[in-house]
């Protein structure tokens, strides 16, 4: 046992940090500006060899040890960098459903930033329900007509593909009528809709309105019916705790907080210290376990609630350092609370650990 | 870096798990039966964990101990002679004093303090009343007289390593009395079915465990710091792992108690104990929010 960084993991850490020193400061950090320039980010940072860490070798990745994402996140936020972009969950759906030729195709652009995704899941009628989703796609000859409604769908404007999940035998069990696809976003039939969120950001999620827009039958991602299995990869994986880099952001808030409020630190920001500290070791813990082959189930359910609760106890302590009048610390504290929607609910995430982990169930 | 247990550490508290099982309380009732105790008393006594510090045993190793047996609510000293040792190696039955009270000092006769550079001891008089029912704290009588002085160093550790104890005890509380809850919201029928399938019962029991998760993680780092991280980083690093542990274990013991219900408040069931146990060890060594350094790494 040894927090401390191993000789290579400390090499690694000062390359980054020199990396950092010179480029971070030309890349917004928060609000719209961040999510216009992610695709800059995210291309800059794989071209110097600092994005894609533990992936597969064959798709453009390094296969390090999960680690050294950890020690990608806090350098990040040492640097006042923007934070890793968010792909892991999409790697791993399309890494494990998808076939050789779907891999080879999309994964290195995916890993590069070449080529911009957006993940096509959640409906107006569909949230924590996700088996309930009503968008449709048919067969007509060597492709799929799709029609249908997503809502938060992440860079959705600016996205090459698309991730969807279609019903395509509405008379199959709800469970087994699902499959997954990969759409070309840029074609007649699909119609962009923004979507404001309370922190007023427009460009993070969108709605897309799929009207007769088509895809190959190729680009179907596993089988037919394989779609729910997909998903349940995917939501897994958004709560991995490799994942959870946004942990290591939370201490950069904090410290600035902290500077701004002297001596008299408000309770909430020494509680967001502490929750914030936590989670940054529960990741560790977290990944060091990964070294022995542990495979997260319904485990990042419960790293979820804590990132959630970090996050919102950062929220609260921007709130009582700014009050509600600075504008900065409100969208801070504002934008934490869909922290306990996003990717799925609080509420979900402990019906999966009472009835999995606890054995609660009905 | 890595987080893990080595397989000796897991070994050790594996072997801390069963024998908290074996010999410790199993209810109330227990409590009181003389000859239950007394064969505990002497299995620990044998293992030599009493004295794992001057031992050459890590942080990690005391804090793994301090844990299972937090979590059988193991009714033999244990923290208090363990962090004796580290101030005051070779003196059987000598436990520490805090706040001028002998802690822990169930079958002791001496308690130690760590005044400044120097290591002082009193001798353990009566119990005194306190809301633990597994330990027992004690008056201690007549002057302290100084009986050692560490090295500086070594000194400058023990106030980390004395609050990482308290946090593994935590820690181990609120696993026992989540354990409790859970087990207890399985059979419990009220509206022809288990409690535990509502999920006004079961999502505080979901939070519980996350809570627990998050404090084996603080308390995993501090208890690794105590011994290889300088004396001022682990003592950050133990405050950081007491106020989550705290809170945590306290909110654990509660959401026992209420699952529990009617059942919950009484003294005969086995909840109450164990948040007695986890409001002992918050509030040995405390460590309040202000003390929280802010300039995190």
């Amino acid at each position: 046992m040894d927090y401390r960084d191993a000789p290579a993991e400390a090499a690694f850490r000062e390359r980054l940090r020199a990396w950092l020193a010179e480029r971070a400061a030309d890349f917004p950090t928060s609000g719209d500006d961040y999510w216009t320039r992610q695709g800059d980010w995210h291309r800059a940072l794989y071209g110097a060899g600092f994005f894609g860490l533990s992936w597969p070798r064959e798709h453009g990745g390094q296969e390090l040890p999960p680690v050294y994402d950890v020690i990608l996140d806090e350098e990040l936020a040492r640097a006042g960098a923007p934070p890793r972009p968010s792909l892991g969950y999409l790697v791993q759906g399309l890494g494990r459903h998808g076939s050789a030729e779907l891999r080879r195709r999309f994964l290195p652009g995916m890993i590069a930033g070449t080529e911009r995704w957006c993940q096509g899941f959640s409906e107006p009628g569909a949230g924590s329900d996700l088996a309930s989703l009503t968008t449709t796609a048919a067969r007509d000859g060597d492709a799929y007509v799709v029609h249908g409604h997503k809502i938060w769908t992440s860079y959705s404007d600016v996205a090459d593909h698309c991730l969807l999940l279609a019903r395509t035998d509405p008379d199959a069990p709800r469970h087994k009528g699902i499959s997954a696809f990969v759409i070309a976003m840029d074609q007649p039939g699909v119609e962009q809709r923004p979507l404001r969120m309370i922190n007023g950001v427009t460009t993070e999620f969108g709605q897309v309105l799929f009207d007769g827009a088509r895809v190959p039958a190729d680009r179907m991602v596993g089988a037919p019916g394989e779609g729910w299995a997909l998903a349940m990869t995917v939501v897994g994986h958004e709560r991995e705790p490799s994942t959870l880099g946004y942990a290591a952001r939370y201490g950069k808030v904090v410290r600035e907080l902290a500077a701004r409020t002297g001596d008299a630190p408000p309770r909430e920001l020494a509680w967001a210290a502490v929750q914030t500290e936590m989670l940054r070791l529960h990741v560790r813990r977290r990944l060091s376990e990964q070294l022995d082959g542990v495979v997260h189930g319904p485990d990042g359910s419960l790293d979820k609630l804590l990132m959630t609760w970090a996050e919102q106890a950062v929220g609260h302590a921007a709130l009582a350092v700014g009050g509600a009048a600075d504008p900065d610390l409100l969208a801070t504290y504002l934008y934490s609370r869909a922290q306990s929607v996003m990717g799925g609910t609080s509420q979900i995430q402990k019906n999966i650990i009472a009835a999995r982990i606890l054995g609660l169930g009905a | 870096m890595d987080a893990r247990l080595t397989a000796e550490q897991r070994e050790l508290r594996d072997a801390a798990a069963r024998l908290a099982a074996d010999l410790g309380p199993k209810s109330v009732l227990d409590l009181a039966d003389a000859e239950r105790a007394a064969r505990l008393e002497k299995a620990v006594a044998a293992t030599g964990w009493r004295t794992l510090r001057s031992d050459g045993a890590s942080g990690v190793e005391v804090a793994l101990v301090a844990e299972e047996f937090g979590r059988g609510l193991v009714d033999a000293p244990f923290l208090g002679p363990s962090l004796a040792d580290d101030l005051r190696p070779g003196a059987p039955g000598t436990t520490i004093a805090a706040g001028g009270t002998a802690v822990d000092a169930k079958g002791c006769t001496e308690a130690v303090v760590l005044d400044g550079a120097e290591v002082r001891a009193g001798d353990v008089g009566a119990p005194v009343p306190g809301a633990d029912l597994t330990r027992v704290n004690a008056a201690i009588t007549g002057p302290l007289r100084a009986v050692a002085e560490p090295p500086p160093e070594h000194a400058a550790r023990w106030p980390a390593l004395a609050i990482v104890v308290t946090c593994a005890d935590l820690v181990g509380a609120a696993r026992g009395a989540h354990a409790l809850a859970c087990d207890y919201a399985k059979v419990r029928e009220q509206y022809g079915r288990a409690i535990g399938a509502n999920q006004a019962v079961a999502h505080p029991l979901a939070e519980g465990l996350a809570l627990i998760e998050g404090s084996v993680s603080v308390l995993r780092h501090a208890a690794w710091a105590v011994d290889e991280l300088p004396a001022a980083d682990a003592l950050r690093a133990a405050r950081i792992a007491k106020v989550y542990c705290a809170d945590a274990a306290r909110t654990v013991c509660e959401t026992a108690v209420q699952v529990h219900g009617g059942i919950g408040n009484t003294w005969d069931c086995l909840a109450h104990v164990f948040l007695r146990r986890a409001l002992a060890s918050a509030h040995l060594f405390p460590v309040r929010l202000e003390e929280i350094d802010l300039g995190l790494s």
